[in-house]
């Protein structure tokens, strides 16, 4: 079906709710093998049982810099070809993204404490992520501020591909950064080949909250759409009460 | 050409004048520094070192400050609007006004930055350095702003927003504008990669700010 089809937005709708109860089953069976594998998986020789933070913590991350991309692709479609769905594509994107941004700090700390002895350090990826997480914040700040829908989405989009420009910058310069102030960092644990044992969990997590990416983001979708027909309705209603 | 001058030479003279604050920042930027050691105490040494720091965030700071006022009083009494309909490109006149508000806003900035230094012990020798880092940087800062003062004129409340959506992305500039300065105070060559890399910033966002900032006026105002 090509993507000009879903401009129609109660095709769109019709499409989700069918593909609704398949996506939210898969990614429940998902979870729950990725779970389980997860705690099955045995202890790091270190760090003992704090590494099951990892499968919580590492897909985190992904999303939420998984987020931006479609911020960033949906302000293409808004701003390019204005496609009536790409704006509510992006503002659905925008609070889920920095859900996932903030699940990633928050267990990033609760790890940190337990590995590193505090709840947080400068280092370079937990300064990128927490930037991250302020440019979510001001994205969702410039929809709250917006009086009037499509031009919260056109300035929000905007906005959004200025970010996308600047992220790999930020990103850079804070590795700069920390390098410059802490040579030799002891935190990272990368370097390090992982094992399959806990490699085959961590996908699977992955994957599980992948499609717990796109299973809310469609959901919040059609909220979006609903309510986006509930205010044009009730301007309707409002001028026929006024004529 | 003479058009792109005419509107500089307004924009420069419109900030001079009564209500047009041109020395605000410049003020701003002098009490930001006079409270640091008040927070951080009288040492001179530990002032010395953390100075080019003071100096660089103060500069954001103030550079912020009269951030919202760029398109927001042209807003008011329509004159954006015969910007947007005349015959100039929207993006070059974008970077008029931005180049006006640096020299109006940054150059102050700049300009007092040595006197400030040495209220902080930096090193006299490295006076002039940290100066010339504070030049090369603001530019960046003026025009990352610039996008952020776009896209804020549109929603008609300045201010707090703007901040909220500029400063995450200055990061990069105040990372190497105090490295920069940090490595013409203690490093052997003055002027390092880190230097380079903020003049780099400041081109890069002279291209990309006005672009971004006309498309968000463009597409705000519409």
């Amino acid at each position: 079906m090509p993507i000009i089809d879903l401009a129609n937005p109660t095709r769109f709708l019709n499409l989700v709710s069918r593909a609704m109860p398949w996506l939210i089953a898969t990614t429940i069976v998902l979870f729950a093998i990725g779970l389980f594998r997860a705690m099955n998986a045995p202890d790091d020789y270190q760090q003992g049982a704090t590494v099951k933070i990892m499968f919580l913590h590492v897909p985190a991350a992904w999303l939420g810099m998984l987020g931006w991309a479609v911020m960033a692709i949906a302000a293409l479609g808004t701003l390019v070809w204005r496609h009536p769905l790409a704006d509510v594509a992006g503002k659905a994107a925008a609070p889920i993204g920095a859900a996932f941004t903030f699940i990633c700090l928050v267990t990033g700390s609760l790890w940190g404490r337990p590995t590193w002895g505090t709840y947080w350090v400068w280092d370079a990826r937990l300064t990128s992520m927490l930037v991250l997480f302020l440019l979510y914040l001001g994205v969702l700040a410039l929809y709250w501020t917006a009086e009037e829908p499509g031009r919260g989405a056109r300035t929000a989009a905007i906005l959004a591909l200025v970010g996308a420009v600047n992220l790999p910058i930020i990103k850079f310069s804070v590795d700069w950064w920390n390098t410059l102030h802490q040579p030799a960092s002891v935190f990272r644990i990368d370097g390090s080949t992982i094992d399959p044992s806990i490699l085959m969990p961590l996908l699977i997590m992955a994957l599980a909250f992948t499609l717990l990416f796109v299973t809310l983001h469609l959901a919040v979708m059609r909220n979006e759409i609903l309510r986006r027909r509930v205010r044009s309705m009730r301007l309707l209603q409002a001028q026929e009460a006024h004529a | 050409m003479s058009s792109l001058i005419s509107l500089l030479v307004r924009d420069v003279r419109l900030a001079f004048r009564v209500g047009g604050g041109a020395f605000m920042g410049a003020l701003f930027f002098l009490i930001v520094v006079t409270m640091m050691p008040f927070a951080v105490g009288p040492d001179l040494v530990l002032l010395a070192r953390i100075g080019p720091a003071i100096l660089w965030l103060g500069a954001l700071l103030a550079s912020l400050l009269a951030l919202d006022r760029l398109f927001a009083t042209d807003h008011e009494d329509g004159s954006l609007d015969l910007l947007m309909m005349g015959g100039m490109p929207l993006e070059l006149a974008v970077a008029i006004k931005g180049i006006a508000h640096w020299l109006t806003t940054a150059l102050p900035l700049v300009l007092i930055a040595p006197l400030l230094g040495m209220m902080l012990n930096v090193d006299l020798r490295a006076l002039g350095w940290l100066t010339l880092t504070l030049a090369a940087g603001t530019p960046a800062l003026t025009f990352i702003g610039l996008i952020g003062a776009a896209l804020s004129v549109a929603l008609r409340r300045g201010g707090l927003l703007l901040a909220v959506l500029v400063l995450p992305l200055t990061v990069p500039v105040l990372i190497f504008g105090v490295a920069a300065a940090n490595a013409a105070i203690t490093g052997p060559a003055p002027l390092g990669p880190a230097f380079t890399i903020l003049c780099a910033l400041s081109l890069a966002s002279l291209v990309l700010g006005p672009v971004a900032a006309a498309a968000a006026l463009r597409h705000g105002l519409e």
